[in-house]
């Protein structure tokens, strides 16, 4: 008797469980949180994304490392958008770099109250954060290296983010449109880089601007930013080419 | 009794030891396949933090066109130090599926570790580890591995008892893989992982790093591989057909 107790009890327990399973993925698609899903495969990462939101403390901070602890950094992807035989090959950051960025500027739209544009020596003279850590490519590589920027909260906060905002879409001048969501944007480590390793921060690696995200995979901390959107809606570059947008694995 | 008698069989596998085992199974093939996707994109492994294509590789496997390809611009020092760390520019169009690659690794681990952690749940819960998989203090002695291991070189494999009445090394090399080498690949695997290691620094550290985690789970990997292969083997000849019934919907 007690035996089959305990049978009816266990198979209760899985019922349950799946039922529990299939209820946070549903949560997932009511609420249109990101990933979209466009396919079975990004269920996966729609459960890790909702996983990592619930379950992970959200600010801890990524190891930091000495600085003996640099390493050579291999420069993937655009190395350089003012390259005209370059295959996103940009005619206007060809000009701001021919002028050492001196006319560039980025700009903030969206959901904030103070839209604009920010100079670079305007960012430089922003609280700078350094910070030595580790990029995890999707490729499987990894790379040690100093960044030196302004936190991206601060800038947000500076163009007066309101409360509607729920995504940070970042636009650069390879053609790549890239976002995160408030978690990641409000980071401490999360940071508008100017600087690698103790210097301007190099063309192949992002000049003059780029993102790094330090909790995501190395394609989230997208260089040659031109433009950040806050929104309540997010820009998912992976519904055309596959690639899922919550790296946080 | 060494030789299980078939004709006398007691023991049956429960149901949710086959669910788990096929749920397993189906993640782990497709595991292996994504892996192998992804391993293909960076063929290079290395030991510690830090492993790229302009710093040595413990060894590279000539597994796709990625392999040495060398297409790499002129290096540029960052520090005017004499062993500078560099940069260089890639030059080559590198073989890279990882969009669904990684998607599809991931989901299946979701299927691999839900139904891993279910099953050592029920597996202590209902003493089934207890009761088939560890071995009695009795069994475990010298003489009967012994025993095991000649029978086992000399291929007088038992036949198929239709049920969890384990051989002495069948439950050692089932304990190594259920204790020891799905939670290593599952660990390893989350080392990987720039958001958990943030929450749980202390996986780089048991783990001697992030590459380090990577190459631990390429060598656990290819282990579960070889046990795969070996289980099959096993199977086959200790009785294929039978085997697959008693392991299904078969009485």
């Amino acid at each position: 008797m007690k035996k089959k107790k305990i049978i009816i009890t266990r198979r209760n327990a899985i019922i349950t469980g799946m039922a529990t399973l299939s209820g946070l993925m549903l949560t997932g698609c009511s609420k249109k949180t990101p990933p979209t899903y466009g396919n079975i495969l990004r269920m996966g990462d729609a459960l890790t994304y909702l996983a990592h939101r619930t379950l992970l403390p959200g600010q801890s901070l990524v190891k930091e490392y000495d600085h003996s602890a640099i390493s050579s950094f291999p420069a993937t992807g655009t190395t350089d958008p003012g390259d005209p035989k370059g295959k996103y090959y940009n005619k206007t950051y060809r000009q701001i770099h021919s002028s050492a960025f001196s006319d560039w500027s980025l700009k903030i739209e969206g959901s904030v109250s103070k839209p604009g544009s920010y100079t670079l020596s305007q960012l430089q003279g922003f609280p700078s954060r350094t910070q030595i850590t580790r990029h995890t490519c999707e490729e499987g590589w990894t790379a040690i290296a100093e960044w030196t920027g302004v936190p991206l909260s601060h800038v947000l906060q500076h163009a007066g983010i309101k409360p509607g905002a729920r995504y940070v879409n970042f636009h650069a001048y390879d053609g790549y449109i890239d976002s995160i969501d408030l978690m990641d944007a409000f980071h401490p480590q999360t940071i508008l880089a100017y600087g690698m390793n103790g210097q301007a921060l190099p063309v192949p690696h992002g000049a003059p601007l780029r993102v790094r995200v330090e909790t995501q995979i190395g394609y989230k901390s997208i260089k040659y930013i031109k433009k950040i959107e806050a929104s309540d809606t997010f820009v998912d570059y992976g519904v055309d080419t596959g690639w899922a947008w919550y790296t946080g694995i | 009794m060494h030789i299980a008698d078939p004709n006398h069989i007691t023991v049956k596998h429960k149901r949710w030891v086959k669910l788990s085992h096929w749920i397993i199974t189906i993640s782990f093939f497709l595991l292996a396949f994504s892996g192998f996707v992804i391993l293909m994109c960076h063929p290079r492994l290395y030991w510690g933090e830090v492993g790229n294509d302009l710093t040595p590789a413990l060894f590279e496997l000539p597994v796709s066109r990625n392999y040495q390809h060398g297409g790499w611009e002129k290096t540029t020092a960052f520090f005017e130090t004499k062993n500078s760390p560099v940069s260089s520019s890639r030059t080559y169009d590198i073989w890279n599926q990882n969009g669904w690659g990684r998607s599809l690794h991931f989901l299946s681990a979701w299927f691999l570790v839900v139904t891993g952690l279910s099953y050592l749940l029920w597996g202590s819960l209902t003493g089934h580890f207890k009761r088939n998989l560890f071995p009695g203090s009795k069994e475990f002695n010298l003489k009967s591995i012994g025993i095991d291991v000649k029978n086992h070189l000399r291929l007088t494999i038992r036949p198929d008892s239709g049920g969890p009445n384990y051989g002495l090394l069948q439950k050692s090399s089932y304990l190594i893989v259920i204790f020891f080498l799905l939670p290593l690949v599952a660990l390893t695997g989350l080392t990987m992982s720039p958001a958990i290691t943030a929450a749980y620094p202390f996986l780089l550290k048991i783990f001697f790093g992030a590459q380090s985690a990577r190459t631990i789970h390429f060598f656990a990997s290819v282990a579960l591989v070889l046990f795969l292969i070996i289980h099959v083997v096993m199977i086959i000849i200790s009785g294929f057909k039978k085997q697959m019934r008693s392991m299904t919907w078969g009485k």
